[in-house]
């Protein structure tokens, strides 16, 4: 078995597909008033960052599921992504 | 006996002792509970109100999902006791799985305080048992995340079984189908955005709201009277 090690977490959570997005919505609509165009698709969402200490990267990649699926996205609207990475250090 | 109503309250709840107020005025004895508390025996009938649990934050709901007084709620409400959440308190029941669907931003982006109108489309749950379908209430809301969503198998459902018991005459949040209200497939549990307790009392300019809240009185003596049976 692997040792025990710190792992970083990434959770991305996003509306699902379908879902409105007024929050993109709106951002998308204000561009074109800073000059910004040909932009399109914009959908708003939230990031979350922690750290893991797991026997290897596919427990912290299953641990830190546990958390987006559970805790930090509503699975009726929302799905996430989970990135693990291991510290720079080992 | 009056009917024992239990409020709960998480920290960032704010609207206990309107419910309270309203509750014992229509000839009920509320009672305030801790969400840190895990016993919720001897009530009737359990509310949850308004405000912005745990601070709203992840998402309004999420967080006081967690909390202890939660599974002793699921517990109450598996064993038949009416649950009703207001406004929070039906983000924290959705959150928690004992409601289907979600309240997103509403549409629009605003934060919504006015009163408006909803219409009573069932009288098969434990807040609508006294009201005649089609009857017109007329209801403050107070919130920014109202627009109730869920997917298109979900809201076949709830459409099919009558489940939506309260709809917007005038969709103000862009709910999904203008709902304002539904139901568990049990009856006993329901979650509504507009908030009864602040159209209670002839001095807050509506008493439509003491219609639902003496409804669910009535139900949870009803519910009562069934355990001790």
């Amino acid at each position: 078995m692997a040792p025990a090690e710190t792992y970083s977490v990434l959770v991305e959570v996003r509306l699902r597909p379908g879902i409105a997005d007024p929050q993109g919505a709106t951002i998308e609509r204000a561009l074109p008033a800073l000059g910004l165009h040909g932009i399109a698709g914009v959908r708003a969402g939230k990031a979350f960052r922690f750290d893991i200490v797991a026997d290897g990267e596919a427990e912290a990649l299953a641990q830190g599921t546990v958390v987006a699926d559970r805790v930090l996205a509503n699975p009726v609207i929302e799905e996430s992504s989970v990135t693990v990475t291991k510290p720079a250090s080992s | 006996m009056p009917a024992r109503v239990g409020v709960v309250m998480f920290p960032g709840t704010n609207c206990e002792h309107d419910v309270v107020q309203a509750v014992n005025g229509l000839g009920g004895t509320a009672e305030l509970v801790w969400h840190g508390d895990s016993s919720l025996s001897g009530f009737d009938a359990l509310i949850l109100p308004g405000g912005f649990a745990h601070g709203d934050y992840l998402r309004p709901g999420a967080i006081a999902r967690f909390s202890p007084v939660m599974e002793a709620v699921s517990r109450f409400a598996e064993q038949g006791g009416p649950v009703v959440g207001i406004c929070n308190g039906f983000q924290v029941l959705t959150e928690a799985g004992l409601l289907p669907g979600a309240l997103q931003k509403n549409r629009g982006l605003r934060f919504l305080c006015t009163t408006v109108d909803v219409r009573v489309e069932s009288d098969r749950s434990v807040l609508t048992s006294g009201i005649t379908p089609g009857t017109v209430l007329s209801i403050p809301i107070n919130h920014f995340e109202g627009n109730f969503t869920c997917d298109a198998e979900t809201l076949a459902v709830l459409q099919g079984e009558g489940r939506v018991i309260l709809r917007y005459v005038d969709n103000p949040n862009g709910s999904v189908d203008a709902i304002a209200g539904v139901c568990n497939a049990a009856r006993n549990v329901v979650g509504l955005m507009p908030h009864p307790e602040r159209a209670s009392d002839p001095l807050t300019g509506s008493v439509d709201g003491a219609q639902l809240l003496s409804s669910l009185l009535a139900s949870a003596l009803t519910a009562a009277r069934a355990e001790v049976a």
